[in-house]
């Protein structure tokens, strides 16, 4: 990697001790501003808590050590391991069909020739800079029966109208406002992996009578392996971190949507409703390691099939 | 015959994914210029009769005296204010692992990454009590200070420095007696600019966007974000239909206003964005 060059002999003689132990420091000098912030507003809060997480404050007493009874308490917890079985449910089909999709207009963008190509990457991509509270918002208040269109639409066409903010569909337009928001995203993340890939591959196996089905499935989808391996552990860990999209829609859909819905949902409440924030820390750290071990899994298995 | 359809259907596949993607939008547009009645009585992609557009943002900002104004404010300076020193931080430190071989390096790195799996609640929760402890909760320093800390920008950083700071630069800016932080800011700083511009975009985004913790650290409206400000009003709108304000189009306006800018920024700077994530690739 990047090694330093000395500089010719003469010159180190002639540049002194102290330039040459300022160039020793300089690393830390250009690390070390992050490296605070880093350590002051992520290693800290989190070794607070996790340490908080072994602690229960009790009405006579008060703050005592209880060792793993929170976490004992989180796996006998039915309201949170619902919650956590149902973002993993609703994540499984959700990242599936958002990544197929961004996948699918990846490779489209990239085939395309027409300057249309442009403003569809930028139009695809732009609900990734909208706030999820505006994106939960809009989706909200077009599937309401009351200011949305759905009504009007079924009555055009003579069907009882569906209704999407109802507990049946609730998952499903919940995952709708998350694909909306994140298929660009995913896209150009998959775009730029493709403009890595060789022309002269392409050309090779047309030259081999491939079809471009046939490109697509042993050039393109193997090369795209990388990208599409981080896209789905990046989805994993935001798809168990659901928390704005179902905290704004809750206000417009009170009987599809409770407290305990998500896991971030449900450990915001335990810490500020139930004041329990010995607990609530206990529980995210469960959710975090949920996301690692989930995340590392999927790496594994795809890792390993293909070797 | 085969590859003929092919090349036709894929952007008939990409055109419906740019139509589903503007669908909300142009309903929220169009819904910009309904009155409350409207937006309940009319159809949702259409315009009505009474064209209330201009009425609809003057009760915006003179609901709640003006309060939505504050909450713009607030969102500029959180956003801009922790996304300046977040670029910095970042491009400081994407340089300093990219150019130095020292020890700790990796470990380094791989904690920032490692970073990126961290659950929001793990996290905002914590940082709620230390910040409250020392007073700082209702300030905005509750929201910049932990926003200035960028994995995803030092990791980029770390690229555009890798790609386009060349070593034989430094390496004769050194020979000309320049120290290292000169070199930095003469030398490294302007050729990872573009890049340092989607490392600021994206930490635009991310405070701009958050929800969790602004949530969380303020209780005071006058600190809100657009963001808490806006579920906020949402939830006074649909509580208990009866006595609820009819506060949808206000809602709807501010729904505009808050998306705007960043609209704007994505599509004037998108040469910097596509470019320096194609990068980011490659490596």
């Amino acid at each position: 990697m990047t090694t330093v060059i000395s500089a010719p002999r003469e010159r180190t003689r002639t540049t002194s001790l102290r330039s040459r132990v300022r160039r020793a420091l300089a690393p830390y000098i250009f690390v070390g501003p992050f490296l605070v912030a880093f350590a002051l507003f992520m290693v800290l809060p989190l070794i607070s808590a996790f340490n908080n997480s072994f602690y229960a404050d009790r009405l006579v007493g008060g703050r005592v050590f209880v060792g793993f009874d929170n976490y004992r308490r989180a796996f006998d917890d039915s309201l949170f391991w619902q919650s956590a079985w149902r973002v993993i449910r609703f994540g499984v089909v959700q990242v599936i069909v958002m990544l197929t999709l961004s996948t699918m207009f990846a490779i489209g963008i990239n085939r395309m020739t027409s300057w249309v190509r442009h403003v569809y990457r930028l139009g695809i991509f732009l609900p990734f800079a909208i706030p999820s509270v505006v994106a939960a918002l809009m989706w909200g208040y077009l599937y309401s029966k009351n200011i949305g269109p759905i009504p009007d639409l079924a009555d055009a066409i003579g069907t009882p109208a569906v209704e999407l903010l109802s507990p049946s569909w609730i998952l499903f337009s919940i995952g709708n406002i998350v694909t909306w928001s994140f298929v660009g995203y995913n896209m150009i993340i998959i775009y730029a992996a493709l403009q890595t890939i060789p022309p002269s591959l392409y050309e090779a196996a047309e030259l081999d009578g491939a079809t471009k089905f046939q490109q697509t499935r042993t050039i393109t989808l193997p090369l795209l392996r990388p990208a599409l391996l981080l896209t789905t552990v990046f989805s994993i860990i935001g798809t168990l971190q659901l928390f704005a999209e179902p905290e704004t829609l809750r206000r417009l859909a009170p009987q599809s949507i409770n407290s305990s819905f998500t896991p971030n949902l449900y450990a915001l409440n335990i810490a500020f409703v139930s004041n329990d924030l010995s607990y609530a820390a206990a529980v995210s750290f469960i959710i975090g390691f949920i996301a690692f071990v989930l995340s590392y899994a999927f790496m594994f298995v795809s890792t390993k099939r293909n070797t | 015959m085969h590859a003929l359809r092919k090349v036709k259907l894929m952007p008939i596949v990409v055109g419906l994914g740019f139509v589903y993607t503007l669908i909300p939008l142009v309903w929220l547009i169009i819904s910009s210029t309904k009155s409350n009645t409207d937006l309940f009585s009319t159809f949702g992609f259409w315009f009505s009769d009474d064209f209330q557009f201009f009425e609809n943002f003057k009760r915006l900002f003179s609901h709640q005296d003006g309060i939505y104004t504050k909450w713009i404010i607030n969102t500029v300076f959180y956003a801009f204010t922790s996304a300046t020193i977040a670029t910095i931080f970042a491009a400081l430190c994407g340089y300093g692992l990219a150019k130095y071989e020292f020890r700790g390096r990796e470990l380094m790195f791989a904690a920032i990454i490692g970073a990126v799996m961290v659950p929001t609640t793990a996290l905002v929760i914590p940082l709620f009590l230390i910040f409250s402890d020392r007073g700082l909760t209702n300030t905005p320093w509750a929201i910049i200070l932990p926003s200035i800390v960028s994995p995803f920008g030092v990791f980029l950083s770390r690229i555009f420095a890798e790609t386009a700071v060349p070593d034989e630069l430094i390496e004769a800016a050194r020979l000309d007696g320049a120290t290292e932080l000169k070199i930095f800011r003469t030398v490294a700083f302007p050729l990872m600019k573009p890049g340092l511009i989607t490392v600021f975009l994206f930490a635009l985004i991310a405070v701009w966007n958050n929800f969790f913790l602004p949530l969380v650290m303020f209780s005071d409206p006058e600190k809100y974000p657009v963001t808490v400000g806006l579920n906020n009003w949402n939830s006074q709108a649909t509580i208990a239909s009866g006595s609820a304000e009819p506060l949808f189009n206000i809602i709807i306006a501010g729904s505009i206003v808050a998306i705007v800018p960043l609209m704007i920024a994505f599509v004037v700077l998108q040469r910097f964005w596509v470019g320096s994530l194609t990068l980011g690739a490659i490596d």
